[in-house]
């Protein structure tokens, strides 16, 4: 970072930068995809405009729903185990932040550049199922139970078919580095051919299918909904929030559906990079250093590609059973991502 | 694997709905700025042609909710050929609907046989207090500008009999 400046910046400076960084490489995803997805693209595949009052098409509709949740009365039930219940937002909100921190955003703009990077991420990317059961049984309500076992259920089982899918990728850069793992994306060839460089969701396409599928899942959108299913739980483990804590927990929602869909475009759809062989750039030194100001909003758009197709999916379908979605993860995913790793594997060996 | 191609139909139909909706506008529209005109025949509000009511109470008996509320009075009115008796009429002192209660069924403008009741398509009429709702007679006398002409009978329909 300091390279960049031509500038020392002391230790806590650079902390400073990381936090805002983080905070706007979570919020500003959020927001958009919000607006853009939640709002606009939802109520056109519906047949109707969606908010139009607030600001120009209702972009300022955002805003208004914000401070209408802050306003309102925070609510805790009688029952409730006080401290866990304010705890648990904030534990979900907290594993989003963690993720991001292992999102590279161009040669030199990342926040972290985490050796095992991508078992990291996968492994705070669990946290929110902490903060989802401690939701769901401090809650002290019935539904809001159910709502949180379903979800500690959904998310344990479509962890394993996530990190099975991943696995491909990693034997294939042979690095668990995200930031080797773009270089290895932008830098390679696919049979010599290094038009497009190698972009995994290319040579992995089953392990990206699976990898999608299990994102889906893990943001609890539909049609893997069943931990807030309205028609059987009212709202799962939500139920009982009202006010800013569950402004926490929807914020929490879409932006980790932001930072998946970064950490998905990373690992699948080259990261923050564009095919080296456009620019004659062979190694990491060699990228030139607009590329730190071009890689973030490379990754936006990537970004909203994927989180387009999260929402598109999550529009059209209608959820799954319990009993369904417990074995599509196990019968399907997990088979289909085990054998795509052998499969990898023996290709990685043989090339 | 059998459902593949239904799925792929699916997310087809929201898409092509999206792009739709993109060049030919939605099916909605942005109510207070625009309005779409109510179909024909449209129960929107109960009107009251006061010279047409005899206070014969039949709308108010076969009210479901009990929301029409009539009061009047008897009085003589001059005689129809000269030497008679002089009428006893029936005058409203109030008539009132009560719209809380009313559920738009539309018997009372069924059962009157003297035409005083008509339906409206006005429908904007809903008020901050709940007694408000509660309509008398020069109010439901108002919205008997806004009921529009009897449409045309359909064609072989039996005329009236004079």
């Amino acid at each position: 970072m300091h390279s960049l400046l031509a500038v020392e910046i002391p230790y806590w400076g650079q902390s400073l930068l990381r936090v805002l960084g983080g905070l706007v490489a979570v919020l500003l995803p959020a927001g958009t995809i919000v607006y853009v997805f939640l709002f606009k693209m939802m109520s056109f595949m519906q047949s109707r405009l969606g908010p139009m009052e607030a600001g120009p098409y209702g972009s300022m509709q955002l805003f208004a729903e914000v401070g209408k949740w802050l306003q309102k009365e925070d609510i805790q039930p009688d029952n409730a185990d006080k401290r866990i219940f304010r705890m648990a937002p904030i534990v979900v909100l907290m594993s989003t932040f963690l993720l991001v921190a292992v999102v590279p955003f161009g040669p030199d703009a990342w926040f972290t550049d985490f050796e095992t990077g991508v078992f990291y991420a996968l492994a705070v990317s669990s946290i929110s199922v902490l903060g989802i059961l401690m939701a769901g049984w401090s809650s002290a309500n019935k539904y809001s139970l159910l709502g949180g076992l379903r979800a500690a259920g959904q998310l344990i089982a479509y962890e394993l078919p996530m990190v099975l899918a991943v696995m491909g990728v990693v034997i294939q850069a042979g690095t668990m580095n995200l930031q080797q793992i773009v270089l290895a994306q932008n830098a390679g060839s696919i049979f010599g051919s290094d038009i497009v460089g190698n972009p995994y969701v290319l040579t992995q396409f089953v392990g990206f299918v699976v990898f999608m599928i299990a994102v889906q899942a893990e943001l609890t959108q539909a049609p893997f909904d069943m931990p807030i299913a309205e028609s059987e739980l009212v709202s799962g483990y939500m139920t009982e929030y009202s006010g800013f804590r569950f402004l926490i927990f929807f914020i929490g929602e879409f932006a980790t559906a932001g930072v998946f869909a970064m950490i998905a475009c990373t690992l699948f759809l080259g990261g923050w990079g564009v095919p080296f062989s456009w620019f004659g750039w062979t190694s990491m030194d060699s990228v030139a250093n607009w590329m730190n100001v071009a890689g973030p909003l490379i990754v936006f758009t990537k970004m909203m590609v994927l989180v387009f197709l999260i929402m598109w999916i999550r529009f059209s379908y209608p959820r799954f059973r319990e009993d369904q979605l417990q074995r599509f993860a196990w019968k399907v995913l997990i088979p289909v991502s085990l054998a795509n790793i052998m499969v990898t594997a023996v290709l990685k060996v043989a090339f | 694997m059998a459902q593949i191609p239904g799925m792929i139909k699916g997310l087809a139909v929201t898409f092509n709905t999206m792009m739709r909706t993109f060049k030919n506008g939605s099916n909605t529209v942005q109510y207070p700025h625009e309005k779409e005109a109510p179909p024909i025949r449209a129960r929107g509000v109960i009107a009251l042609h006061e010279d047409n009511c005899t206070s014969c109470m039949l709308c108010s008996r076969s009210c479901p909710d009990w929301c029409i509320y009539i009061e009047a009075h008897k009085e003589l009115a001059p005689p129809r050929r000269e030497g008679g008796k002089p009428r006893a009429v029936n005058k409203l002192d109030r008539f009132d609907i009560d719209y809380a209660l009313c559920m738009y069924c539309g018997i009372c403008v069924e059962v009157c046989p003297f035409d005083a009741l008509f339906w409206s398509p006005e429908y904007e009429y809903s008020e901050p207090s709940i007694a408000d709702l509660l309509h008398d007679k020069s109010k439901l006398g108002e919205w008997m500008e806004t009921v529009p002409a009897a449409p045309e009978l359909e064609v072989g329909a039996d005329k009236k009999k004079k």
